[in-house]
């Protein structure tokens, strides 16, 4: 059994094996302990510095990141690209030596451009963590995903996902295609034909336009955002018609298995990809586990990767 | 400035001399006087002559490259008509033809000659300028072509932008007929590329990058051959990237249309898996993107039963600050001057995919032909240009080395064989290999 992450950085979960992938989740396992606690907080990055640094409006991924950052007593800053430097012209090498002078241990990146915590990487001696590049990848988001699935179905082996929305735009959808095929689940995706990209096929999936094909037999579904501000709006006429083809109701949900669970990155579209009647079910809907899992997965993330204390917070990951 | 001293007669001895377009292909002497060439024969006799001993090296006429970015006047930061002219001699061309998308534009008598002039002065590497299609290469109002062409100009082109509006490159191609210019056109749709950072396809839909898919130049190249049909005009293909657009130039020509077409070392060897495998580096961005392996291997093809008519380089440089940005961010275009023929050799001539006089032919008398520059062969009495080459040399490409300004390859750490040794221009050696 592996103990370490083979990369000073978390750039996508494409370069990940599935035995890195099974390290972080069994760490987040035993992370999420310490957020039940009275007092949540383990000096385990202790003297450790995080740079935060998003330059892409970002409310919950931030928060998961910021608050992981807390409860392992890491000392964080925060950069927001808005008033900053780069607004005025700062080259990304530029910000990233000034940044280096600083001396971080960790960089956590969000950035509209696949690539960029690629480019920081290369040109830093901090390890750097993806939280989001473009339509590239967000590997944070797929492990808390790939945890939720796990604490629901218990292993990924012939596991049947579909993951319908926005391909085209989504860095999610990429993220856990890697993910989901390295741990062998099914994964099929299903949009418009103006939201699936040329050959994304070739990533190990199966890709349909028909969502109630999509939705037959499977054991997860999960919904993405129609990312109307990435220019998703264009690929179809209105909010109205997408919600009729592609919009999860009951009567849609019926056709996956009945113990289905319904998974959603957020933010969600309401009336828009997914009914508030799904999205409140609380025995279908898992989206609230999402979000508590993310910290879990963000901990495990900053503490393999600043190499933390093992001995800091009690109990040793399983 | 630049260059070595004129000598009134050197003689070039011992060389394989290759010259397709007369047709010559062995050891033979080349004698040059006054900057002419006097006489190409077997143990030529001249004892007051300079002597550059070809020895077991290949004598090319001198290499011409259609299509370079000297950046100047208006942006020296990146390049400069001097450092450009002499990345071009240490390339082994003897002659470029200089895209007009400087500041100002050349879309001007004043602004064609003043680059004419200024390479003249430099006295490296021929500059021949191109002049722009429309006044401010904004496609809408044609440019003074007779009065460009008699400043210098060999051509015309809007080369970075397509001329969108078919009405304007119709009264182009009719109004060039005038000069017997050609047309150069940048292919590329936009309302379909919507200038994406790279090909659309599996590699882009992993990668996430905004991307233009093939048919954004293969429709605009097919309305062009159209527009030149109708205008009996004269069409030069810029930078034919991919599989479909050989395809429609290939028929163009097969029904008698008066069209060249040029390829890029960096569409020939390279595809757009090297986005993904130099994890997103932006000096594999380049406009047209890099494709497909299918779409290179049909540009080889396009080389090998004629489609194409010449290998010109696209050579792109930009500031290093410029390229240090974000993909999506970061300009289109890379360099490649002092990187092709090196490239075209190992890749492609010492694989014996292309016969060596093919290559030479695509590096000379196809571009001379394409742009009816003067040159381009080893004819007596012709201006004395000439390229030595040597077949075994190897390197390892070093952007550091270069003579441009500029760094900006996707080659850097690439081993190549075959390399310009000697560059002559009117009978004076403008580039010796140190």
């Amino acid at each position: 059994m592996i103990t370490t992450l083979q990369s000073k950085d978390l750039l996508g979960i494409e370069t990940l094996s599935p035995e890195e992938i099974g390290l972080i989740l069994d760490t987040a396992e035993s992370m999420r302990a310490i957020g039940q606690r009275e007092i949540k907080k383990v000096p385990a990055l202790r003297g450790r510095m995080v740079v935060n640094l998003f330059f892409e409006a970002s409310t919950r991924t931030r928060f998961s990141f910021e608050t992981a950052e807390k409860w392992l007593s890491a000392d964080s800053l925060n950069f927001a690209a808005k008033g900053s430097s780069v607004e005025k012209g700062e080259s990304l090498l530029d910000t990233a030596r000034n940044l280096q002078a600083m001396a971080p241990d960790l960089i956590v990146i969000r950035h509209g451009t696949p690539g960029v915590p690629h480019f920081l990487a290369r040109n830093l001696k901090a390890g750097v963590v993806n939280a989001g590049d473009g339509a590239h990848e967000h590997p944070t988001q797929a492990l808390l995903d790939a945890m939720t699935i796990r604490q629901r179905k218990g292993s990924f082996e012939n596991l049947k996902v579909a993951i319908v929305g926005d391909i085209a735009h989504s860095r999610v959808v990429r993220s856990n295609i890697w993910c989901l095929t390295k741990l062998k689940a099914k994964v099929t995706l299903c949009a418009p034909p103006t939201l699936m990209p040329p050959g994304i096929e070739e990533m190990g999936v199966s890709a349909t336009s028909d969502f109630e094909e999509a939705l037959s037999g499977a054991d997860v579904v999960m919904m993405l955002r129609v990312q109307i501000e990435r220019g998703g709006k264009t690929a179809f006429p209105s909010s109205r018609e997408y919600f009729a083809r592609y919009g999860l109701t009951r009567g849609r949900l019926d056709l996956a298995r009945p113990d289905a669970i319904v998974m959603h990155p957020g933010p969600m579209n309401r009336g828009v990809e997914i009914s508030s009647e799904i999205a409140d079910d609380a025995d279908r809907s898992v989206i609230l586990s999402q979000v508590a899992n993310g910290v879990a997965v963000r901990m495990a993330v900053l503490y393999l990767l600043a190499g933390g204390n093992p001995q800091a917070w009690g109990d040793t990951p399983s | 400035m630049g260059g070595y001293p004129l000598v009134s007669r050197l003689l070039v001895r011992g060389g394989r001399v290759i010259d397709p377009a007369t047709g010559r292909d062995g050891v033979a002497d080349v004698l040059v006087e006054e900057g002419r060439f006097a006489s190409i024969a077997r143990g030529i006799d001249a004892r007051d002559a300079a002597v550059l001993d070809a020895a077991g090296m290949l004598v090319f006429p001198g290499f011409i490259d259609l299509h370079v970015h000297l950046r100047e006047p208006g942006f020296e930061y990146k390049e400069s008509i001097l450092s450009g002219a002499g990345a071009a001699a240490a390339g082994g061309f003897s002659a470029v033809c200089a895209m007009p998308n400087t500041d100002p534009v050349n879309d001007h008598r004043t602004v064609t000659r003043w680059i004419a002039d200024r390479a003249r002065e430099i006295g490296l590497a021929r500059v021949y300028p191109i002049g722009a299609i429309t006044k401010g290469m904004r496609g809408e109002e044609l440019s003074e072509f007779g009065e460009m062409k008699e400043a210098g100009a060999v051509a015309v082109s809007d080369d970075g932008r397509w001329v969108a509006n078919g009405s304007v490159m119709r009264r182009a191609l009719e109004y060039a007929r005038l000069f017997d210019l050609p047309v150069a056109t940048h292919a590329e749709d936009e309302t379909l590329s919507g200038r994406g950072a790279m090909n659309e396809g599996a590699v882009s839909t992993r990668l996430g990058l905004s991307a233009q898919p093939p048919e954004a130049e293969s429709i605009a190249i097919a309305r062009d051959l159209a527009l030149c049909e109708l205008a009996h005009g004269r069409l030069h293909v810029c930078h034919v990237s991919t599989a479909r657009s050989v395809a429609l130039v290939r028929e163009a020509k097969a029904r008698g249309v008066r069209v060249t077409a040029e390829v890029t070392p960096h569409h020939l060897f390279l595809t757009d898996e090297e986005v993904s495998l130099s994890a997103f580096s932006t000096a594999t961005k380049v406009n047209p993107p890099l494709r497909s392996p299918r779409d290179a291997e049909a540009l080889v093809e396009g080389i090998l039963d004629g489609t194409i008519d010449a290998v010109a380089t696209d050579h792109a440089p930009h500031h290093a600050d410029e390229k240090a940005v974000d993909y999506e961010s970061a300009p289109f275009g890379m360099v490649g001057l002092e990187t092709a023929v090196a490239l075209f050799h190992t890749r492609l001539v010492a694989t014996g995919r292309v016969p060596i006089a093919r290559m030479v032919e695509l590096f000379s008398s196809g571009p001379a032909r394409a742009f009816s520059l003067p040159g381009g062969r080893l004819a007596e009495g012709s201006d004395a240009d000439l390229t030595i080459f040597d077949p075994a040399a190897s390197t390892v490409i070093d952007p550091r080395s270069f003579r441009s300004r500029a760094r900006n390859t996707p080659f850097a750490g690439v081993k190549v064989t075959g390399l310009a040794v000697s560059t002559v221009v009117g009978g004076r050696e403008i580039y010796r290999r140190p």
